[in-house]
């Protein structure tokens, strides 16, 4: 049978000060992927290799790693396609719990800071929406929170800012554009969630496995909306004039 | 005394799949404060999974539709051993709560009129199941978070439960290993919901997530809880089949149900001789059984399955109510399925037995011990209905917080501490299983009880098979308890797979006993013993704890009131 070296970013922070990569030679069957390898090793070589996994088929996003410096799921990268030379490392925008595995929870607290859907229709009467107007939010509704967006984000990668991330501007346009929905989520975006940091170069939408178009459909809508609110030229000085004038 | 981190709440949720978030957002809502715990990461529970739909007799597609209808169909296709005020309870209630998601901010596929569009499922009579693509669990998890996170529920994912703690006959906690930090955890609770789902990862080629071992079923058993129906296992009849990393993975019901044929090797669609009338589309276990029964002739394909084929109906089409079969043929297995045809097979997908409740509050056969979803029994008798067990998890995961917040108001006062000699015992337990040398790996026992479920308590069963099966369990029992485990406690996949293992051998052992019990065929059980279903087993098998031994109990089924048995009608021997 055909063998990968297979190298995996090993460390306890409790017990290591610098981690290091450990290289394994895991036997490969046809259309086998890289969780499938990561896991070989935990049962049958190391047992006590953490590594987060669940539904195995791309649509729980658990797995979220970076292969080869690439961030994407484990469970739907297929070793055929990256060749038999495999480094798999955890998501470097998250804190470190061990291993493959980082502690992505800091981000319910965002989840909790943005506001919540809130319908137009406060009665117990079904809905009436068209299809057509479901489609534009169902997009962004495909998210399965793998997080491979916030760790590809040069943003929330290498500075610290109050920026929320790509995840949840996705959210905010999920319920922005929910036809039923009576709130304007880019003001909070502007103000409190940093979207101005975002300087569109489009890395999450390029690897994102629901192939949400992040960028273009969700991010720069919400952009363009808190402008028109707040930075149109014309509104501006109205505003000012206004002032002068009380 | 070990150290160890004390949390109080009225409630406390095991579980952060749909019916634990559902039960959590009523309790919190009726002013019991509220805390969830789960073994995954928050949002990543089973119920994502769930594709086709949930079972509602909205009537938005056909009117004629009704709660009447809908809980003929589920007592019928339970072959009369489901509890009938379970069934009446889930079609009187769904619609309810599918509207109430709806205002919670989840969005369905929608008909022309700008209603809830509906599809068909195998053996519901009317188009009933509300969509989203076939990516409904996602919208339901994703939907039910943002609620339970605006509620500011709190939520401690990441938490494995090693026990639910009874004190004076009373559920009154629990005690789990936070996994990211190691750190040990006491719940002290006036009531506590399982809603952990099922268990079929005993099974070597499951539908199912890594985390669906039966930790709760395991759990409520070990503190006393009584079970049903445990031989009842699901198998769906189309789970991928090739490549092997993706065996079992599901092929939604939904490629049948939007018109998908099954085909054999010799290009027959071979449901027209086990089911002329319904054809794909009757329960799951009549399928599953034709399928199996195929491949068993040697009619199957190469990689040991049959043909599904929705091609015919076009790209476009495919793409819109399909979505994630699209891909996840695309993705996994290089095969294009608007032009291709998909290989599957039967997966084990579902348990139908669980923890005994009582379907008005949920309530389990220990005080302060309340239950909801897959964990539990008796909505779904011998086999499960497509849809019902979202519908299953909304309706039942609601009752349960009403019934636990209730009883915990009647509790006067805080939640109190658990004593220090249950918490010292528990870790003394676990400390136990630390050791340094001797290499041990619980996933080789692991796989081996997985093997040996499929392999004797499969499609078919038979005396000597389950004989079989239950010395193998015993021996793996015998073994596991010499396992040991290097490391420590964070995020310690030897821990926790030592952990799971022994509630998968608790689990497994009732299955087996359930299914040697049981001599009849009915539903998803079926002995090629005993071929044919028997009227002495209308009855339901009781798994109690007998001081840490599983002891049998054959119930009758409860009569069904007249009114309601005018609608299903009797059952036919």
């Amino acid at each position: 049978m055909k063998k990968i070296s297979l190298g995996i970013y090993r460390q306890d922070p409790s017990a290591d000060r610098k981690g290091k990569i450990v290289k394994y030679h895991v036997p490969v069957e046809e259309g086998m992927v890289v969780l499938d390898a990561v896991r070989h090793v935990q049962e049958n070589t190391d047992p006590t290799l953490a590594v987060r996994w669940n539904c195995k088929a791309a649509r729980c996003g658990s797995c979220a790693a970076e292969i080869n410096g690439v961030p994407k799921l484990m469970c739907k990268t297929r070793i055929e396609d990256i060749g038999d030379d495999i480094t798999v490392e955890p998501m470097r925008s998250f804190t470190l719990v061990k291993d493959l595995v980082t502690d992505i929870s800091p981000a319910w607290a965002v989840a909790r800071s943005l506001p919540h859907f809130h319908p137009r229709q406060r009665s117990v009467h079904p809905f009436r929406i068209e299809e057509m107007d479901v489609e534009r939010s169902q997009e962004f509704r495909k998210c399965i929170e793998c997080m491979l967006c916030m760790d590809v984000c040069h943003v929330k990668r290498e500075h610290n800012t109050s920026y929320v991330g790509p995840r949840y501007i996705v959210k905010a346009a999920s319920l922005d554009m929910h036809p039923m929905d009576s709130l304007d989520r880019s003001k909070f975006l502007d103000r409190e969630g940093g979207i101005g940091y975002c300087n569109v170069t489009k890395c999450c939408q390029a690897i994102c496995p629901a192939h949400i178009r992040i960028t273009e459909n969700a991010i720069i809508p919400e952009k363009e909306r808190a402008a028109d609110l707040f930075y149109d030229p014309l509104m501006m000085l109205l505003k000012r004039l206004r002032k002068v004038k009380d | 005394m070990v150290s160890c981190i004390r949390v109080s709440s009225d409630v406390l949720v095991l579980g952060a799949g749909g019916g634990g978030l559902r039960a959590a957002i009523e309790s919190q809502s009726l002013g019991a404060k509220t805390i969830v715990v789960s073994k995954s990461v928050f949002g990543k529970a089973h119920t994502v999974m769930a594709e086709g739909g949930i079972a509602a007799s909205l009537g938005d597609v056909d009117p004629k539709d009704s709660w009447e209808v809908h809980f003929s169909d589920t007592v019928r296709e339970g072959v009369y051993i489901g509890d009938w005020r379970s069934a009446e309870i889930l079609s009187k209630e769904a619609p309810e709560r599918v509207y109430e998601l709806e205002h919670y901010g989840a969005l369905f596929d929608r008909t022309p009129e700008g209603k809830i569009m509906q599809r068909a499922f195998g053996a519901h009579t009317y188009r009933r199941l509300c969509h989203v693509g076939d990516k409904t669990g996602l919208e339901i998890i994703q939907t039910l978070k943002d609620m339970v996170l605006h509620l500011d529920i709190e939520v401690m994912d990441e938490v494995f439960i090693t026990k639910i703690v009874v004190s004076g006959g009373r559920a009154v906690g629990a005690i789990g290993i936070r996994m990211r930090t190691g750190e040990v955890i006491v719940f002290s609770s006036k009531a506590v919901i399982v809603a952990t789902g099922g268990c079929g990862r005993i099974y070597k080629t499951t539908s199912n997530s890594w985390e669906s071992t039966g930790d709760g079923i395991a759990l409520a058993f070990n503190a006393g809880a009584e079970l049903k129906d445990m031989e009842m296992v699901q198998f769906h009849p189309t789970g991928m089949v090739y490549p092997p990393g993706v065996k079992g993975l599901l092929v939604t019901e939904s490629v049948r149900g939007e018109g998908g044929m099954l085909f054999n090797s010799k290009g027959e669609r071979f449901m027209r001789r086990y089911s002329p009338k319904r054809m794909e589309l009757d329960a799951r276990d009549v399928v599953a059984r034709a399928v199996y029964a195929e491949i068993m002739a040697g009619r199957g394909t190469k990689h040991g399955g049959v043909y599904l084929d929705i091609s015919y109906k076009g790209a476009a089409f495919i793409k819109k109510k399909l979505p994630g079969m699209y891909e996840q043929f695309k993705e996994f297995a290089g095969v294009d399925i608007t032009k291709e045809k998909m290989e599957v097979a039967p997966t084990v997908h579902y348990h139908m037995g669980g923890i005994s409740v009582n379907p008005e509050d949920c309530r389990t056969t220990v005080e302060g011990l309340f239950a909801a979803g897959e964990v539990t029994s008796g909505l779904h008798g011998a086999n499960r209905l497509g849809g019902n067990s979202l519908a299953d998890i909304l309706v039942f995961g609601r009752r349960a917080g009403v019934g636990a917040a209730s009883y915990s108001r009647s509790r006067e006062g805080a939640a109190s501490d658990i004593e220090a000699s249950a918490i010292d015992a528990e870790m003394g337990r676990i400390a136990a299983m630390f050791s340094d040398s001797d290499g041990s790996n619980p996933y080789q026992l692991v796989n081996e009880l997985r093997d040996n479920m499929a392999g004797n308590v499969g499609i078919i069963r038979e005396e000597k098979g389950l004989r079989a099966a239950l010395d193998s369990i015993n021996s793996i029992k015998e073994r596991a308890q010499r396992v040991r485990v290097a490391g420590n406690m964070v995020y310690n996949h030897a821990l926790f797979g030592l952990l799971e293992l022994q509630n998968m051998l608790i689990v497994s052992e009732c299955v087996v006993l359930g299914a040697l019990e049981r001599k009849e065929s009915r539903g998803a059980h079926t002995r090629s013993d005993y071929p044919s279903k028997d009227r002495s087993w209308k009855a339901n098998i009781v798994c109690m704890n007998d001081n840490g031994k599983i002891a049998l109990r054959k119930d009758e089924v409860r009569p069904m009131p007249a009114d309601l048995l005018k609608i299903v009608g009797e059952e036919v021997y």
